[in-house]
């Protein structure tokens, strides 16, 4: 599991090579557990089985089976763990690999049911998840890929992109908030820095200035708007381009710049705003990364996280402003499952070290 | 972006007020002889700037020519009141609403007709131009913003010695000033309006945009009115500074439960800023949004600031615009923001001009031809308003913000000001000995000790001017002035920077000259320097009758009795007593020259000075002696010392000869205050001590060498001299009233000499 400020993301293996002896053996409990996972794509009101993301036919220490994953709010989870009380968890006396801020604060919760803990670091699960799902995937299309022309949106086509010497790479992760990681092998990696400004709070602005309350609305909405009407354009300011800096007139001078306007923040539509909130926060969270890419001396990114989840508005923003304002030099890239997947990496990365402690 | 912000539309909506009437003493003085303006127009603010000729009484001596017999006057020389002009700086900040009202004013008031442009810069100036031209006649120029930020920038660092601080806000006291490196360059600077500008500077005339952020004061403000619906950008702040962020803010501890020890990430820190409202399905209050917002902003422009400061190996880190601008809300978030990312390596820096630095900057445009860098410029405390506090309830004085006028006058210094070669590190050098603003017991001792004293000044002033019946007026008018300066300062001690015994001496000085009191001791010096004369020979031939060793002894003696009113006999060992080391160096080979700072005149320059270097002359070592430029107390000045140099020359044929032989020689320190501040020195100064190989710096008295000074690390040998004519200052020291401070100081490396420290034990 990994338990983050949002969501809490779980994947469970389920062997498939089970021989009639083993079934036998089997105790009921497990059996029980398995097929509710396995035959539901829904718990509950909030619990999601992403179907289309499971992983089939995995070799794992020896046994085959299926890897699927399954999502839900982490202010869910007492209604999870009254299910495994209901379920009996405790009775396979088995221990539950976690990690995410949640695998520390709610140990104690854990423990009311008969549940033990392995706690891991999630950064490190992170790093081990993003390089595995690569390796793993590569039968298929490729697991990384990159947008080609990502300046001119009549040509911007997602492009496969080997990773076959991956370090050194700048490894953005953007959940509630933001890690920025230089990771240099699988095993040696720093956080270099990281912001408050992030998937939470998109979703936390979305809320309060559109009333929506879920990812997927506020993204819909997003998707609508036009961010120019809330933003303060450079050519606002200049009637064109700044040119004595360099600065296009379609550059944003102050986001959220003409709502100090009371005649402009009347004339702005809810999608508008959700629109210029998701430009906002994905162009900042670019910004840094490109200036941590410079301080670090590394060309390569790798964007993962949440936030990218069904969010293609910003993965193509962050491309472009890559490429735009590092004059070509930075490579913006993203992980294939990313679109649809709920951040499974890091609790791969939890399951991989249950299995192969490091 | 480096725009400031437009009118809001709501506000333009304000009706201009013309029914405020403007006092011509105090705001746009000197008028009639204005010429050069230039306009910055803010989104609620104007800054007007304009350069005045002032006309000023100052006090001349004139040796009487004794060729025509004149000289059976009994007056040793004549004291003149001529009137001088001089060049000052005017800067006026109002709100936009005042706009109308001012042009008519000016208009009215503005004799000058050379005058044809107005220069103009900000993002409201295109609005106003048209209003500009029509009110004024004059042509509206405009000049590129962040050219003038810079440019006023560079001008504000270079000579306001005080300019820069960090802010505290738990601190004792809030503002701590910081010394600025005589090279400011390079630096970064921050500049927040709407968005925010991140330039780097490296020289006067080169600047770069090295990048910006699209979050800025207008996100803030914007999606700040969006959130809370208030309007105000003020409002906004202050519903921020109520707030707790943590109820908005997912933070660290909210996912973790504790702290994420591993990357040392502290329970408090904000993980997701409006995190909480994403998942918390409740009302928030405004306060809280607010705050959240401003950490939010805060946080992420000093995140991005310390990326570009890193990247471009800079530490120097100013930060401006409207965001900014004096509020000790934003001052703070940014500090703590800079704190945590650079882990305290970097100190965010902000500027007490910084509301003025586009219109300095688009004057400076215009004024070219007058070659304003060429010159050195002084901030005039008795113009000045001083650094105010915006937030109402830090300071019961403070006027509400609307409908006040803020003022910075700058004044042409006749000579150009650098530091004395011989500082051992310019750049951490501190003339001042106790700085009030963090000490607060000396504070108030001091503050009460100025208050006491004005009415004793008040007399001096009225009885030097005999001959003028309007002085007693004047003198009424200076009283005022000073005491609501000192006002001020019991309430905002950091209003001109650090405060110090210096600043107070300074301010009062200034103040003085403002009504035209150029030199209340004129008479009081002519007089006492008259006596002094008479007892020369006297003394030399008793100084000369003494054996070497007494000698020596005998004349340490006279620069101390010299330098106080009250000498009795005072046994050694002295409160800091170095003068046996001395007496050893005497002994040695003689100094090659001798720069010495001089004091009071009188005795203590004729009797106690002059014997002094006499025996220096005689050992074959140069002297150069530096006094005040101006007037100031009673202290010699330039001026007054040319004669008494000449009158004693006329006695004595060491002086004669020294003075021939141009071993001893004359300088102006390009002061005029009663302390010392050796990173503020004339030029010429400055070349002849390094023409001469100076190798020895005297310093006499208590304003230069106790006041200012007795830190003062150099890198030659040094002797500070003075008695401590103040029981509370001498009670500090560990000592009494009288007590004699003796030091003498050879740098280290050249012997291990050891400072006595100045504090109570």
């Amino acid at each position: 599991m990994d338990i983050g400020g949002t969501l809490v993301k779980l994947v469970y293996f389920e062997p498939k090579d089970i021989t009639a002896e083993e079934e036998q053996e089997e105790v009921e409990n497990l059996k029980s557990i398995r097929r509710y996972l396995t035959s539901n794509t829904a718990y509950g009101k909030t619990g999601i089985r992403d179907v289309h993301l499971e992983l089939q036919d995995l070799t794992l220490c020896g046994r085959t089976g299926n890897l699927h994953f399954i999502r839900f709010p982490t202010h869910d989870l007492p209604v999870f763990l009254q299910m495994g009380r209901n379920k009996h968890f405790s009775s396979l006396h088995t221990t539950l690999c976690a990690t995410g801020g949640g695998a520390y604060k709610f140990e104690n919760d854990f423990r009311t049911v008969n549940l033990q803990l392995h706690k891991l670091d999630e950064l490190d699960c992170l790093v081990r998840g993003v390089l595995y799902m690569d390796s793993v995937v590569s039968g298929g299309p490729s697991e990384c890929y990159y947008f080609e022309n990502p300046t001119d949106p009549d040509h911007c086509i997602q492009r496969p992109y080997t990773l076959e010497n991956p370090y050194p790479l700048l490894l953005v992760n953007i959940g509630s908030g933001v890690s920025i990681l230089a990771v240099y092998s699988e095993n040696n990696y720093k956080r270099v820095t990281g912001t408050s400004l992030g998937g939470g709070t998109f979703l936390g602005l979305c809320c309060l200035l559109t009333g929506c309350s879920t990812f997927e609305e506020a993204l819909e909405m997003a998707s609508e708007g036009e961010s120019t009407r809330v933003d303060k354009l450079v050519r606002d300011i200049y009637g064109g381009d700044y040119e004595r800096f360099g600065l296009p007139g379609w550059a944003v001078a102050s986001s959220f710049g003409n709502m100090m306007s009371k005649e402009k923040r009347e004339s702005v539509s809810k999608e508008d705003l959700a629109r210029a909130t998701l430009v906002t926060i994905t162009n900042n969270i670019g910004s840094i990364t490109r200036m941590c890419a410079l301080n670090e001396n590394i060309e390569r990114v790798v964007f993962v996280g949440n936030f990218l989840r069904v969010n293609t508005l910003s993965m193509k923003l962050l491309a472009y402003a890559m490429d735009y304002w590092s004059k070509g030099q930075l490579k913006a890239l993203f992980l294939r499952h990313e679109v649809n997947l709920t951040q499974p990496q890091k609790t791969v990365g939890a399951l991989l070290e249950l299995l192969h402690p490091s | 972006m480096a725009e400031c912000v437009r009118l809001d539309r709501s506000a333009s909506s304000h009706t201009m007020d013309k029914s405020i009437t403007l006092p011509p003493d105090e705001i746009f003085r000197n008028l009639e002889n204005a010429k050069r303006f230039a306009i910055d127009i803010g989104g609620s603010l104007t800054k007007l700037a304009y350069y005045s000729t002032v006309q000023h009484k100052v006090a001349k001596v004139r040796s009487f020519d004794h060729s025509t017999k004149e000289a059976s006057s009994d007056k040793l020389y004549e004291i003149s009141m001529q009137e001088e002009v001089s060049a000052r700086l005017h800067f006026i900040k109002f709100e936009n609403a005042y706009i109308e009202t001012c042009l008519d004013f000016i208009k009215d008031h503005l004799v000058n007709t050379e005058t044809k442009v107005i220069k103009a810069t900000g993002g409201g100036a295109h609005k106003f131009k048209e209003l500009i031209q029509r009110k004024l006649g004059l042509k509206v120029d405009k000049e590129d913003e962040m050219t003038c930020l810079i440019k006023g920038c560079n001008f504000v660092l270079r000579n306001i010695p005080h300019e820069a601080f960090v802010y505290a806000k738990h601190a004792d006291s809030e503002f701590r000033f910081q010394t600025t490196h005589p090279d400011i360059f390079p630096y970064l600077l921050i500049n927040i309006g709407s968005g925010v500008s991140i330039v780097k500077v490296e020289s006067e005339d080169k600047f770069e945009r090295i990048g910006g952020s699209s979050i800025g004061g207008g996100t803030f403000w914007g999606l700040g009115a969006l959130l809370t619906k208030t309007k105000r950008f003020d409002e906004l702040l202050q519903l921020a500074s109520r707030g707790q962020h943590a109820s908005v803010d997912m933070l660290v501890k909210d996912i973790y439960g504790g702290s994420y020890g591993s990357l040392g990430l502290t329970g408090d820190l904000i993980a997701s800023s409006f995190g909480k409202s994403a998942t918390a399905d409740k009302e928030f209050s405004k306060e809280d949004m607010a705050k959240s917002l401003l950490h939010m902003i805060s946080n992420d422009i000093g995140q991005l600031a310390c990326l570009y400061a890193k990247l471009h190996n800079l530490s120097r880190v100013y930060f401006g615009g409207f965001f900014i601008r004096g509020h000790p809300v934003t001052m703070h978030t940014i500090t703590y923001s800079i704190n945590f990312f650079t882990k305290g390596e970097v100190q965010a820096l902000f500027l007490r001009h910084e509301g003025y630095l586009g219109a300095i900057g688009a004057f400076l445009k215009g004024a070219e031809e007058d070659n304003p860098n060429q010159y050195s410029w002084g901030e005039n405390y008795a113009g000045s308003s001083g650094l105010m506090s915006v937030s109402p309830d830090m300071n019961p004085m403070q006027r509400a913000r609307s409908g006040t006028f803020d003022m910075l006058e700058m004044d042409r210094l006749e000579r150009q000001l650098v530091n004395l070669p011989l500082l051992q590190d310019p750049s951490s050098y501190i003339p001042d000995t106790v700085d009030l603003t963090e000490d607060a017991l000396a504070r108030e001792y001091w503050l009460y000790c100025f208050e006491e004293a004005l009415d004793g000044v008040v007399k001096r002033a009225v009885a030097s001017q005999p001959d003028m019946p309007e002085a007693a007026e004047r003198a009424e008018k200076f009283s005022q002035k000073y005491r609501h300066k000192l006002q001020t300062l019991r309430h905002q001690p950091f209003a001109y920077g650090s405060l110090t015994v210096r600043s107070l001496l300074d301010t009062r000085e200034h103040c003085l000259n403002e009504f035209n009191f150029p030199d209340p001791y004129s008479k009081i010096k002519q007089k006492e320097n008259d006596v002094a004369l008479r007892y020369y020979q006297k003394a030399i031939k008793s100084l000369e009758e003494l054996s070497w060793e007494e000698r020596q002894f005998a004349l340490a003696q006279g620069v101390l009795a010299g330098n106080v009113f009250d000498w009795g006999a005072k046994a050694r060992p002295w409160l800091v007593d170095s003068y046996d080391q001395w007496l050893e160096r005497l002994k040695g080979p003689p100094h090659k020259c001798a720069l010495f700072f001089v004091d009071n005149s009188g005795v203590d320059i004729i009797l106690g000075v002059i014997p002094f270097v006499r025996e220096l002359l005689s050992r074959g070592t140069e002297v150069i002696l530096a006094s005040n430029s101006a007037p100031a107390l009673n202290d010699v000045t330039n001026g007054e010392l040319q004669i008494l140099t000449e009158r004693i020359a006329a006695m004595d044929p060491v002086i004669q000869a020294g003075l021939r032989e141009d071993r001893l020689t004359l300088v102006q320190s390009g002061s005029s205050s009663p302390c010392l501040d050796l990173s503020r020195l004339d030029k010429v100064l400055a070349m002849v001590v390094r023409e001469r190989q100076t190798d020895l710096v005297i310093i006499e008295g208590m304003g230069r060498a106790i006041h200012t000074n007795y830190y003062a690390m150099l890198s030659c040998e040094s002797l500070k001299m003075a008695v401590i004519k103040n029981s509370w200052l001498a009670d500090r020291l560990g000592g009494k009233l009288f007590s004699v401070v003796f030091k003498y100081e050879v740098p280290a490396g050249k012997s291990s000499q050891c400072s006595p420290p100045l504090t109570r034990s």
